[in-house]
């Protein structure tokens, strides 16, 4: 079986962003990483890779992005993906970013696409499942748990109030959260050299639509200080809470 | 022209965010001058179902019958439903189900995706939303460009109006396709209070030392209806469930009160809950940054404040 994993590249959470004129990042000083729950997809996609119990035979990545998202990519090579492909265009909309996926893979055989439950910058979850529409194949969302034992797939997803085991036939797109790898795996030596070898293919954007656009970002008003109270008078957070913040 | 909204309802009664869900709708049918339809997917009794009228639905329409989620089956029936009723807006929540659907179902209806909505559109001439991005640290206006457009609402982040209309009910029979995905079996939360759904949350950090010093934590959550929560070290140590962190890394929740007990607020804690409209830190620590992001604070060790607290709000509640 073919992995395929979908991986953004975005800001580390630490960063203070910060806008310029109002119209977009401003990428100075910004470090650059995978995506947290892209990094926990190809953590898991990497074990089940090594476990002898199944056929997954490559873990491949795919990016959208110009040539700045490459570090991040050679990254997920260090981690162990065996190749990658990066979409060469700049990432906002996400049905963009899905139909230059869709686009780039169609014909590949992928048969199981992992995709992250959201991207940290644009916060959407939304490129995952377009991507399992405009392939035709299923897609399980909220994924907590992924195992496979010869061709069967066995998946774990979170539901409004509970959770629940399902299972669905490849090819299909998972749409995974926390809980699908313990810690992401961080790259060993080794692995660094070895990803300066491995393929990473760029394959120009195709002519695709986006139907929404960013058009203006904003930093939210500074908070009012913090209302400190004292601990020998807790009543007068109760009073508070009550009656000016009037939540409890 | 209408605007369309799914709600959910689990074993046949409506949860709270469906009723957040149709107040919204409802305003955004409004701000376009349109009529609002809701749809129900599952067997919902007509008493049920009428409720949605005194939140401003004025139809309801409702599939009986299918229950286990299946992405695509869904989809399909949403899409089936918009077109029938011409749908411009269809709106839907941004819990695990809508997060399975809206991205489909966009795909479908070519509707363009204001994600993880906390407010009402910007503007409906150019359709534009102000959505949070950067996990918080940030808002963006987003336009719309396509036709129909389906928008995503985060939980409690609307709040629930009665307007005290009514409803007529109509049966929809939509084409079903096969489900993809088979449910093998089901664990349901019965019980405990979703984190997701609680308006209040609770949530402890390293700072209570260690497993046995919750009942504090607990006894709160219990007085005030609220869930429990934690910062990623405690569910990984093994304190807590992993369902209960919060975090970047974790889930990420919205209550109107979020009491922060002994975590030092880090910034990957804040991305999950920084959406929360009051937050309330405890902890011994003045220079401790969640002071930075906290509406209320006090200084002192949780394990006396805590107990103090619950008192103090027994006592408050009596009066
Ligand atoms: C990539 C990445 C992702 C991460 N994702 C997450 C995430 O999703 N969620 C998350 O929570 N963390 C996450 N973290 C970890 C995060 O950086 C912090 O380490 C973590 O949030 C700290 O947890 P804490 O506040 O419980 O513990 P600490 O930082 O140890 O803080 C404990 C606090 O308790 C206070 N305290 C001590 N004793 C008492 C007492 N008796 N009474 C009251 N207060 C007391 C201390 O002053 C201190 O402020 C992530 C980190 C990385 C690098
Ligand atoms: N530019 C991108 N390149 C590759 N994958 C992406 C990109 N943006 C988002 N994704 C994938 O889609 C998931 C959800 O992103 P989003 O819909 O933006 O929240 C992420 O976790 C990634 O797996």
């Amino acid at each position: 079986m073919k992995v395929l994993v979908c991986l953004g590249n975005v800001p580390d959470t630490t960063t203070k962003v910060k806008f310029g004129d109002g119209t977009a990042l401003d990428k100075t000083g910004v470090q650059w990483i995978i995506n947290p729950w892209d990094e926990l997809a190809l953590t898991r996609a990497m074990e089940l890779k090594e476990d002898s119990g199944n056929s997954v035979s490559s873990v491949t990545i795919v990016t959208v992005g110009e040539k700045n998202a490459e570090p991040t990519m050679r990254k997920a090579l260090a981690i162990g993906a065996d190749d990658a492909i990066r979409v060469d265009t700049v990432a906002t909309d996400a049905f963009g970013v899905a139909s230059q996926i869709a686009e780039a893979v169609k014909d590949k055989g992928f048969d199981i696409i992992l995709s992250g439950i959201e991207s940290s910058d644009y916060n959407g979850s939304m490129v995952g499942g377009m991507l399992a529409e405009m392939l035709d194949v299923p897609s399980v969302s909220s994924v907590s748990g992924i195992s496979i034992s010869g061709d069967n797939v066995d998946i774990t997803r979170d539901i409004d109030g509970g959770r629940e085991q399902v299972s669905v036939a490849t090819p299909f797109v998972a749409v995974v959260q926390k809980g699908i790898a313990k810690e992401p795996r961080i790259a060993a030596m080794r692995g660094i050299m070895m990803a300066r070898k491995k393929p990473l293919v760029v394959v120009p954007a195709a002519a695709v639509e986006t139907l929404t656009d960013f058009i203006a970002f904003e930093l939210p008003a500074s908070k009012p200080p913090c209302k400190l109270v004292d601990a020998d008078n807790v009543a007068e957070l109760v009073d508070l809470l009550q009656n000016e913040a009037k939540v409890l | 022209m209408s605007v369309l909204v799914y709600t959910e309802n689990w074993d046949g009664v409506f949860k709270k965010l469906s009723f957040e869900l149709v107040s919204y709708a409802a305003k955004v049918a409004e701000m376009m001058g349109t009529s609002l339809t809701a749809v129900s997917i599952g067997d919902v009794a007509d008493v049920e179902l009428n409720k949605l009228g005194a939140y401003g639905a004025s139809k309801i329409v409702k599939i009986e019958g299918n229950t286990a989620l299946d992405n695509q089956v869904y989809t399909s029936i949403l899409a089936q439903v918009a077109n029938a009723e011409g749908a411009t807006v269809v709106v839907i929540s941004h819990n695990n189900t809508g997060k399975a659907i809206a991205p489909r179902l966009s795909v479908k209806l070519k509707a363009a995706v204001g994600a993880g909505l906390i407010k009402l559109p910007v503007s409906t001439e150019p359709f534009t939303v102000s959505k949070k991005v950067f996990s918080g640290k940030a808002a963006a206006n987003v336009v719309l460009k396509t036709d129909m457009k389906i928008l995503t609402l985060s939980q409690n982040s609307f709040e629930v109006i009665e307007t005290g209309g009514s409803a007529t009910i109509e049966s929809f029979s939509a084409e079903v396709g096969e489900a993809k995905t088979i449910v093998k079996d089901v664990q349901k939360q019965t019980g405990k209070i979703l984190l997701s759904d609680a308006e209040i949350v609770v949530s402890g950090g390293r700072g209570l030392k260690s497993a046995d010093n919750w009942g504090v934590i607990e006894d709160l959550a219990d007085l005030l209806g609220a869930a429990t929560a934690c910062s990623r070290p405690v569910s990984d140590e093994g304190w807590r469930p992993h369902e209960e962190h919060t975090g970047q890394t974790g889930k990420i929740i919205a209550p109107n009160l979020y009491f922060a007990v002994g975590i030092s607020g880090a910034i990957q804690h804040m991305a999950g809950i920084s959406s929360s409209k009051c937050i309330v830190a405890i902890n011994n620590d003045a220079d401790a940054p969640v002071f930075e992001n906290a509406d209320y604070g006090i200084v002192g060790d949780a394990l006396k404040v805590l107990p103090a607290l619950s008192e103090a709000i027994k006592e408050a509640k009596n009066k």
